[in-house]
Order: C-alpha cells, then sequence, then structure tokens
C-alpha cells in the first residue's frame, strides 16, 4: 500500500495507443514526424501537471506494419526527447531504449547528455521488444535466446549505471595552480566484462545531475529491483495489483501501472472505439486497458492508488484523449490528493520522491 | 582598405570575385587550446554554454554548429589527461536540444564509423535532420585502434587499412536506408486506405565486405533529403574518401594560403577523378581567430593566448607523451632532455588532436628550434604549436579570409573560439561586419537548410537516381 498521492506519466509516441488513432484526430498523417506536434502534445503534458512523459520507440519497423496500413515512421525517441528538453521545465523525459540494439558506451553518454541537458528530468524506459528484424537489422550478433536476452538487458542496464558513475559529482575540478581541470583520481574505469561485450574506460560525459537517469522498465523485462520504477500491466485490476506486490516485494524503489485509455469525448468512447475497431484491429497488449468516462478512470485510480505509486497512460488517441485527460481527469485527480503534479525545479528522481544513488566506485573506495 | 584595392598578386590570382566567406563554429573542447583556466570562461559542460555559443552564431548568420566525438577519456602513458578540458556531451542528443532553441543554423555531429552501427547512426542523424526542419550533418571520422575498440561491444576489431572500406560501405548504407521513403510514401488526409502507399516505403538489403544491414526504416527524408556530409581525414585515403562521398571537407589546411590552394588543387583532382563537378566538395578548415584594435595589440594577444594555452605543465605533458615517459618533473623553463625518445610508434592514447607522427621526428623538430633559438622547453613548444591561424584587427583579417575565398584556396572556414562561452562574441560583432562591408557575407540566411546554406546541389540530384527512375515510371 502506497501512502503518497499517485505521479501520473503518459506515453506520447505517434498518434496514440490505438493502431487506428492516425485517422481519428484532426492532425494530418504525418503529424507523428512534426516538431511542432510533438511540442504542442508535450507542453500539453506538462501544463496538464504529468510528471513524465514516456517516449515509446524501436529502431526498426517490419514489412508487416508497414503492409497492415498502421503508422510506420517514428523519429529516434532520445532525439524526441532532447528536442523537447529545451522547450518543457518541470516535466520528466524518458524515452524508451531497447538494449540489445545499443551501444552501452554511447547509451550511457546519450541519457547523460539528457539529464544535463533538462538539468535533471531524464529517464530510461528499458525495453526488450520480440522485434523481428533486429538481429537482421544491427550489424553483429544479437542474443535471441530469452535467457541471453534477460542476461543482455540486465549487463546493459548495469553498464550504463555504472558508466554514469565513472565520473564523481565533483570530478571537475579546474584547479587553476595545478593545472588541472578534474582531478583523475575521481574518474574511474567502468572494466565491465559480460558474455557478449566489454567496456574497458569511463564515461566520455560527466555524471548526470541526478546522479542516475531514473531507470524505468517492465518487470517482465528487468528484475525490479534494478530498476528504479517497475512498470506492471495486467488483463485486470487485480492482476495489476498482484504484480504491483510482487514487484514491490522483489525490491521495486517505485511501481507504476501501464493503463491504456479510451475516454468519452465529443462522441461516447463506446462509439469512438467502434469507429477505430472498423478500422484496425486493437490487439490486447501487456497494459490494462480502461475504456470509459473520465469519472470511471478516477475510480479506477483511487483503486490502483492503493497497489502502485503511479499510472502510466497510453492514451488510444493522443489528439483525442490527452485534452480528455488534462481537462476532466487530472484536475480532479489533484483536487482529491490521489494524485500529485510535479514542482518546478525538482528533478524527476525529486518527483518521483526517488533518493539520489550513491556512487558505486566512492562506496568501494570507502568498503 | 579592401582586398579588391590591393596590387595584384600573380601567384594568388583572384579567380572567384564574387565568392561569399562561409563559417561554422567548431566546439571543440578536450585539447590545450581552450583555455579553461581564464577568469571569463563558463561550464564546459552546461547545456548553457553551448546554447550561449550556438545562438551567437546563428546571430552571425553562421552556416553550422560543429560538436566534436569523444570515444575514449584521453591517457598520457597511461594517466588520464587532466590538464585540459576533460568530458563533452553525446553529440546528436545535444544537437537535437540545440534544433528546439535555433531556427537556421546547421547542427553537425562529428561520428565514427567504426564503432557506430549503421542503422542506429542513420536513424539518430536522419531524426535529428526532420525535427530540425533540414539542419543536420553528419562529420564523418574513422578511427581503428584497440584502445578506443576497448569501449565498443566489438573491441578493436577493424585493421587499420579497412578504416575507409568499412566508412564508406557505412555511408552507402546510410544513404540507402536515408532514402528508403519515397517522397508521397506517406497518406495525405486521414481517409486513404493506408498510412503509407503500398510500395512505397523500401526495406534496406546492405551486403559489403565490412557492413551488412537488412532494415525497415522508419524515417522518411528531411526537407534537405539527406543529412550534409563533413570529413575530416588528411590522409590521401581521408581525401579520396570525400572525393567520392563527402559534401564539406573539414581540412587542417587554411593557415598558409600557398599550402590551402595546394590541398584545394588536391582535392578538386580527387572530386573530378570520382566524376563530379569540381566545386561540388567545399573545403572548410579548422580556424581560430585573434583580433584586436590595432595589430600590435592582436599580436600581443595571441602571445599571451599560446602561453595560456600552453602551462609548463601541458609543456611537460606534450613532451612526456612525445618522449613516451613521464617527464613532468623537469623544468619546463630548463632545457629540453639529453636523450631522444625510443624508436616506437606513438601513442594513440592522447586523442587525434595530439602530435602524430614519428616520436624521433617530433623530438628533432623540438630541439632545432630550441637549440636554433635558445628556447626552454616550454618555449619550443609554444614555437612548434598550432598558432592562432588569423591574428590581426576585424578589417585585415576580413581581408585575409576573403583572399582566401576569393583565390579558390577554401569556401570558408570552422572557427574554434578558445573561451566558452562567449568566444565567439567578438567574431560576429566585429568580423562579420567587416566581412559584409566586402559584400563578402550573407546579410541574412536565405535558405531554410544546411544544404541551401552551403550551397550544396540537392542530395537527390546527387544520390537519388533511385527515386528519378521511380518518379519517372509512377509519371508515365
Amino acid at each position: 500500500m502506497s501512502s503518497r498521492p499517485l505521479v501520473l506519466a503518459v506515453d506520447l509516441d505517434g498518434s496514440g495507443a490505438h493502431p487506428a488513432a492516425w485517422r481519428a484526430g484532426s492532425d494530418a498523417p504525418d503529424a507523428v514526424l512534426d516538431p511542432a506536434v510533438l511540442r504542442r502534445r508535450v507542453l500539453a503534458a506538462e501544463n496538464g501537471g504529468f510528471t513524465l512523459v514516456t517516449l515509446d520507440d524501436a529502431l526498426t519497423t517490419t514489412q508487416a506494419t508497414v503492409s497492415s496500413g498502421a503508422v510506420a515512421a517514428r523519429l529516434d525517441g532520445v532525439v524526441r526527447a532532447a528536442f523537447v528538453s529545451q522547450l518543457t521545465t518541470r516535466v520528466g523525459l524518458a524515452p524508451r531504449v531497447d538494449p540489445r540494439g545499443a551501444e552501452p558506451f554511447h547509451l550511457a553518454a546519450q541519457l547523460a547528455s539528457l539529464d544535463i541537458a533538462s538539468l535533471g528530468r531524464a529517464g530510461w524506459v528499458v525495453g526488450d521488444a520480440d522485434q523481428p528484424g533486429l538481429a537482421d537489422a544491427i550489424d553483429r550478433v544479437v542474443p535471441e535466446l530469452p535467457a541471453d536476452r534477460e542476461l543482455e538487458v540486465a549487463d546493459v542496464v548495469r553498464t550504463v549505471r555504472r558508466l554514469w558513475d565513472s565520473w564523481e559529482d565533483d570530478a571537475v575540478i579546474k584547479d587553476v595552480a595545478t593545472g588541472r581541470y578534474v582531478d583523475r583520481d575521481r574518474i574511474h574505469d567502468v572494466a565491465v566484462t559480460t558474455p557478449t561485450f566489454a567496456v574497458a574506460g569511463a564515461s566520455i560525459t560527466p555524471r548526470p545531475p541526478q546522479g542516475h537517469v531514473v531507470v524505468i522498465a517492465p518487470d517482465t523485462v528487468l528484475d525490479p529491483a534494478a530498476a528504479d520504477v517497475s512498470l506492471v500491466g495486467g488483463a485486470d485490476v487485480a492482476e495489476v495489483v498482484e504484480r504491483a506486490v510482487a514487484a514491490r516485494g522483489a525490491g521495486a524503489p517505485r511501481v507504476l501501472a501501464d493503463v491504456e485509455v479510451l475516454l468519452d469525448a465529443d462522441t461516447s468512447c463506446a462509439a469512438r472505439l467502434a469507429a477505430l475497431d472498423a478500422d484496425a484491429e486493437w490487439t490486447p497488449t501487456d497494459a490494462l486497458r480502461f475504456v470509459g468516462s473520465p469519472f470511471g478512470l478516477l475510480l479506477l485510480a483511487e483503486q490502483l492508488a492503493e497497489a502502485v505509486d503511479g499510472i502510466r497512460l497510453h492514451p488510444a488517441v493522443v489528439g483525442t484523449d490527452l485534452p480528455v485527460l488534462t481537462r476532466f481527469v487530472l484536475p480532479r485527480l489533484f483536487a482529491t490528493r490521489i494524485a500529485r503534479a510535479p514542482r518546478l525545479a525538482q528533478t524527476l528522481r525529486g518527483a518521483l520522491d526517488l533518493p539520489r544513488p550513491e556512487n558505486v566506485f566512492t562506496q568501494e573506495e570507502a568498503a | 582598405m579592401s582586398a579588391s584595392a590591393r596590387p595584384p598578386d600573380r601567384d594568388h590570382p583572384i579567380t572567384r570575385p564574387t565568392a561569399t566567406v562561409h563559417l561554422g563554429v567548431f566546439f571543440q573542447g578536450v585539447n590545450h587550446h581552450t583555455v579553461w583556466s581564464d577568469p571569463r570562461s563558463g561550464s564546459q559542460t552546461d547545456f548553457s554554454s553551448f546554447r550561449r555559443l550556438a545562438e551567437t552564431a546563428e546571430r552571425g548568420l553562421f552556416d553550422a554548429f560543429f560538436l566534436g566525438e569523444g570515444l575514449r577519456l584521453r591517457e598520457t602513458n597511461g594517466a588520464l589527461h587532466d590538464l585540459d578540458v576533460v568530458g563533452r556531451p553525446d553529440a546528436i542528443t545535444q544537437l537535437s536540444a540545440l534544433a528546439a532553441v535555433t531556427s537556421r543554423i546547421g547542427l553537425v555531429a562529428t561520428q565514427n564509423t567504426t564503432y557506430n552501427d549503421p542503422a542506429d547512426l542513420a536513424r539518430r542523424l536522419a531524426s535529428l535532420d526532420v525535427l530540425s526542419g533540414g539542419r543536420a550533418a553528419w562529420n564523418v571520422v574513422t578511427t581503428d585502434n584497440a584502445w578506443t575498440g576497448a569501449n565498443f561491444r566489438r573491441g578493436g576489431y577493424l585493421d587499420h587499412a579497412d578504416r575507409y572500406v568499412r566508412a564508406a560501405e557505412f555511408v552507402r548504407a546510410a544513404r540507402a536506408i536515408w532514402d528508403s521513403f519515397a517522397d508521397d510514401a506517406i497518406a495525405t488526409t486521414t481517409r486513404e486506405p493506408s498510412w503509407s502507399r503500398p510500395g512505397a516505403i523500401t526495406p534496406v538489403a546492405f551486403s559489403g565486405a565490412t557492413v551488412s544491414t537488412h532494415v525497415t526504416p522508419t524515417v522518411p527524408r528531411s526537407p534537405q533529403g539527406h543529412p550534409v556530409i563533413f570529413q575530416a581525414g588528411d590522409s590521401p585515403a581521408g581525401r579520396t574518401f570525400a572525393a567520392e562521398h563527402a559534401d564539406v571537407i573539414f581540412s587542417a589546411h587554411g593557415s598558409d594560403l600557398d599550402d590551402a590552394l595546394a590541398f584545394a588543387r588536391d582535392v578538386r583532382r580527387r572530386v573530378a577523378a570520382a566524376g563530379r563537378p569540381r566545386d561540388d566538395v567545399k573545403i572548410l578548415p579548422g580556424t581560430s581567430f585573434v583580433l584586436g584594435d590595432t595589430e600590435a595589440e592582436a599580436r600581443e594577444l595571441a602571445t599571451w593566448l599560446v602561453r595560456e594555452q600552453i602551462s609548463g605543465a601541458t609543456a611537460l605533458s606534450i613532451l612526456s607523451h612525445i618522449w613516451g615517459e613521464d617527464l613532468s618533473q623537469l623544468d619546463p623553463d630548463g632545457p629540453l632532455p639529453g636523450h631522444d625518445p625510443a624508436p616506437r610508434e606513438l601513442s594513440r592514447t592522447r586523442g587525434t588532436g595530439a602530435a602524430q607522427g614519428d616520436p624521433a621526428g617530433l623530438a628533432r623538430r623540438l630541439r632545432s628550434h630550441a637549440e636554433e633559438l635558445g628556447l626552454s622547453i616550454r618555449e619550443a613548444v609554444i614555437a612548434t604549436d598550432r598558432r592562432p591561424a588569423f591574428v590581426g584587427t576585424p578589417s585585415s583579417v576580413a581581408d585575409r579570409l576573403v583572399r582566401f575565398v576569393r583565390t579558390g584556396a577554401v569556401d570558408g572556414f570552422n572557427v574554434s573560439p578558445w573561451l566558452v562561452p562567449d568566444g565567439l562574441d567578438e567574431v560576429v560583432d566585429r568580423l562579420v561586419p567587416e566581412l559584409q562591408e566586402r559584400a563578402a557575407y550573407p546579410t541574412e540566411y536565405v535558405g531554410t537548410t544546411l544544404r541551401e546554406h552551403l550551397g550544396l546541389r540537392s542530395s537527390r540530384d546527387v544520390h537519388g537516381a533511385r527515386d528519378a527512375i521511380q518518379r519517372t515510371v509512377v509519371g508515365a
């Protein structure tokens, strides 16, 4: 059971969680690539009081997706997050990056740079898609067996955290008297060796302002204890609660429930769903799905608040459901103190009430 | 006085009397040319410093803002090099943030082809290009040493001889990825049967000797088609690579006019041999400026600057790198070591900006300067270091820049400010107006894309043959 009010996150990738979402809003089909649309939506989420915007992503798409008639374009998540970092002031920004497609050294620098540019608002949604084609796209051997994949994800997360720690917070000393810009004793080789890769030296980028960028991962992808925020889904509320309890029991510092939402808008949710489903089938995902009224969503949030620290919402149609959320749902959740909004000048860790992590290298020295 | 008022110089004829100077800014950071110790220096890490420089450059109508790349922190004889600025942001991430607060300036990311993945890097560059409205560029660099490779999944896997083989295949794969969407691939209304027109997104299957990728890309072309390609390698292989693949050469030949003209002739010969128009590749050498109210004041400032850049400790550190042993206990104001460096390959751990070549030759060069002029260690290192290329009043420097451009030696310059973040202010406030007075610099941005700023042909004219064929078929 959680005592603090909920934090609210929203995924703003593409046109929405429903595959026919690109038809439903007032935006043109290529709005998923439009920097002005991205800016508008992230600002709407920030102004509405969301603590976190996540940006789902994948390196490649599939011919099956293309030929199904669904949206087949998407810009890199870290690039999008960095772009909006300068247009926002308090909302957290977490792009999804799948470790198997990434170079750990580059990934650590990218996310640290996002954290520096956003003054401590960066997160990382760790993904591991069952994406046919990733192994073909990447120009090296990519682990594909389930056990190897799990190990690889854990190893990359551990390595990236170590790279963030490779600079102590006060490594830059600018000692004019001795001419030393850094104290080399405060910068450490990470010296990681795993079955599939090794990283020798320190990061190229100084330690991020949050110490570690907030690591957010589904409980199905990463051991909840290795994450800062564990994401749980489920077919019904009981399963979400059960998985939240399990994640917390396994050591998750924070747990967020993934919930897809399709709400009453100008037309009823049922009519909207029927129209969308007529265009494309909305296959179930791991997230809990809610189709109903804003009031119904308030009740669901209240129910979930017993078990989780927050909710990540996936609007079925961003252009339609996001305004309903910010106008009719979030204000009620804040008014009733079921949920809370971030304050100005808070880091994402601060807004999630997560401690700033100790540096593993200074801990090793102290031991 | 403007350049045209001078007596004609028969050795350096003006071949392009109306050519204008292109300027870029290179935020280099991690070397001794950035004077971090000056009280006027700001943070080398904070985003606000990068933003300040980019905004100043955009105010000065620069074509491009340029970031370097770091793959491993520099070392001297196994110890982290602590005297220069250390640490930098990931280039594409930082430029994506800068794209939101700038509107015209080009955004150039240095990215190597050895320790990146083609499908991933091509997509990140294309994403920056689309988000910035066609302002992205990629400075293609190669590396191959095992010490750098130890930070990456594949280690030091690539032979030195193969580095440009990989680079060329990598660029070809990237261009294929950038061309995967036909220009009319995406539905224009929400009532069309599918989001993308059937057959309009072409999967890429690239198999070369060093690059293999099969991918269905997710990013269409930007308003400038492809990101602009920069290239910076100076070896014969690097120059040939540039002639075949690059739009811009970021050269090291921009301080001596004869040297710059010889370089330009060599590059244009290679460009023509690659079957391209001779002026298809723009030449933008790296440089730095020291400006003063008088020539004497500028010279005095330059003398002060090089002494700030090469402290006694820095001189000894450069010596330790060349000799391959710790010489930090020597007196920088005393004589050079009496013994020669042991014969060996110079370590690669000091980074690409450090002295390159044969240690014995470098030591000989230092010694001949020292003996001839009676110089100490520090003075000898200063005498052999790269000096600011253009020192003078804004007016005299402008004359020389225009001369470099109008003789056809260069198309412009990539300026590295030695003070961060205010080091570009003087260039923009004092030098740019002098260039404008000579009708050798724009007075506003005319286009919106980097290709337009640089006067480059559209990537489609150069590389879009496949699409031209597709369009013909569709149009027929």
